[in-house]
């Protein structure tokens, strides 16, 4: 086991470090011990909303085997689970559970979101009954694409996931600094979810079509 | 269930029942609905036990034409009309004499949907007339606890009607097709 060097106080190079793991001595910093800990047991969550929910099952099987990857502890609540895999159509009905299910998990927390339905919609974008992407409501770390995703992606998209559960900086991490991170909850309305995204976690892309002067009068104004 | 069910006692017993050939169907009014269930499902010959499936219809006002040859020898065309109307089909089994199906609808206007619910006579009616209450807007007279089912309570509208207008969320993407495109070509962007 060999740690990666990023700290700037201590200053060892990898032969150094070699001779002193050799020595019994392992020299490394706590970010990583921490990291390292974490990302080799992610909790998921036992969530599915539609067909993609049956891949991540499959993904748990003997065959594909999840726990290979330190994730097969699938948690029945959200108070014991640090990873949300949000897998599979998010209808509008369902969007304010999913907000809420994920304001209820401890820090630190993680969201996958499984095949197209949850990234964008997918082939129900311009339906009136789906939400056109999780991402409006809560922050997603890994987008898994597919329809639905193979087992296989589930697992190269935790792997994903660890490689940047790895980079994690504890002194500097909104999911340590912040607190436990919750989200306002859409509420229904007559035709749509009110708001229909969340502006501080998601903006709809810029038209670059749209005339500039409207542009140069929000840079005037902000 | 393979030999289809004898419809004309149903049509003797109530003169008020018609048979549709084209959809093999038994036309119901929709104020003798529970009647002409019950009576089906109780009468011997036909011990309609089981209730399988139900369906919303919509059908705006149409009009299409056929050409026909008269006995000269010329074409005629015929201006056929299918006045605007809403329909409720039931998938009836009999899992005691193993036979079916036969499908009954009930017919209402558009502009008051109203049925009589069956749920009294099959239970397995209920979540499926909600759905079509909530879809359809078709009010069920006599259903225990009609109220929406897949959408929430909120919301306005049926969608399953044609006459739905979905709400325009539009917005910018940068890879647009179809209606997407559409709307993009218009130009309009409500963000």
């Amino acid at each position: 086991m060999t740690t990666p060097n990023t700290s700037p106080s201590v200053e060892l190079d990898d032969t150094t470090r070699a001779e002193l793991e050799r020595a019994g001595v392992i020299v490394s910093k706590v970010d990583f011990l921490y990291n390292w800990a974490r990302g080799g047991s992610v909790w998921p969550l036992t969530f599915g909303l539609a067909c993609c929910a049956i891949e991540m099952i499959a993904s748990a099987t003997s065959r594909f085997d999840i726990s290979r990857f330190g994730s097969e502890v699938f948690r029945p609540s959200p108070r014991q689970a640090d990873l949300m895999i949000v897998s599979g159509t998010v209808t509008k009905k369902m969007a304010p559970q999913v907000v809420r299910i994920y304001n209820q998990m401890p820090e630190p927390k993680w969201v996958i979101a499984m095949g197209a339905c949850a990234i964008s919609g997918g082939p129900f974008k311009q339906g009136y009954n789906v939400l056109k992407g999780i991402d409006r409501y809560i922050p997603v770390d890994v987008y898994l694409p597919g329809c639905p995703p193979r087992p296989e992606a589930v697992l190269q998209s935790l792997n994903y996931l660890q490689e940047k559960i790895r980079t994690q900086d504890i002194k500097s991490d909104p999911a340590f600094t912040e607190g436990r991170r919750q989200y306002p909850v859409p509420e229904f309305t007559g035709t749509d979810l009110e708001p229909p995204y969340n502006p501080d976690v998601w903006q709809p892309p810029a038209n670059p079509n749209v005339p500039a002067e409207e542009e140069v009068e929000g840079e005037a104004t902000a | 269930m393979s030999e289809a069910i004898p419809h004309d006692p149903v049509l003797q017993q109530f003169p008020e029942v018609e048979w549709d050939e084209e959809f093999g169907t038994l036309i119901v009014p929709a104020t003798k609905a529970t009647e002409v269930a019950i009576w089906l499902r109780d009468n011997h010959a036909f011990r309609l036990d089981y209730c399988s499936n139900v369906t919303g219809i919509d059908y705006l006002d149409r009009e299409f034409k056929e050409k026909v040859k008269n006995e000269e020898g010329k074409t005629e065309t015929i201006i056929h009309k299918d006045p605007a109307r809403m329909e409720v089909a039931y998938h009836l089994y009999s899992m005691e004499k193993r036979t079916g199906p036969l499908v009954m609808k009930q017919r209402t206007t558009r502009e008051k949907p109203e049925a009589q619910s069956l749920t009294p006579v099959w239970r397995s009616c209920e979540l499926q007339e909600r759905e079509i209450y909530d879809l359809f807007g078709i009010n069920f007279t006599g259903h225990p606890d009609q109220r929406r089912i897949l959408m929430w309570d909120e919301f306005e509208g049926h969608p399953m009607r044609k006459d739905y207008v979905e709400p325009f969320d539009y917005e910018w993407e940068p890879t647009p097709h179809d209606e997407i495109l559409e709307k993009h070509q218009k130009g309009k962007v409500i963000f």
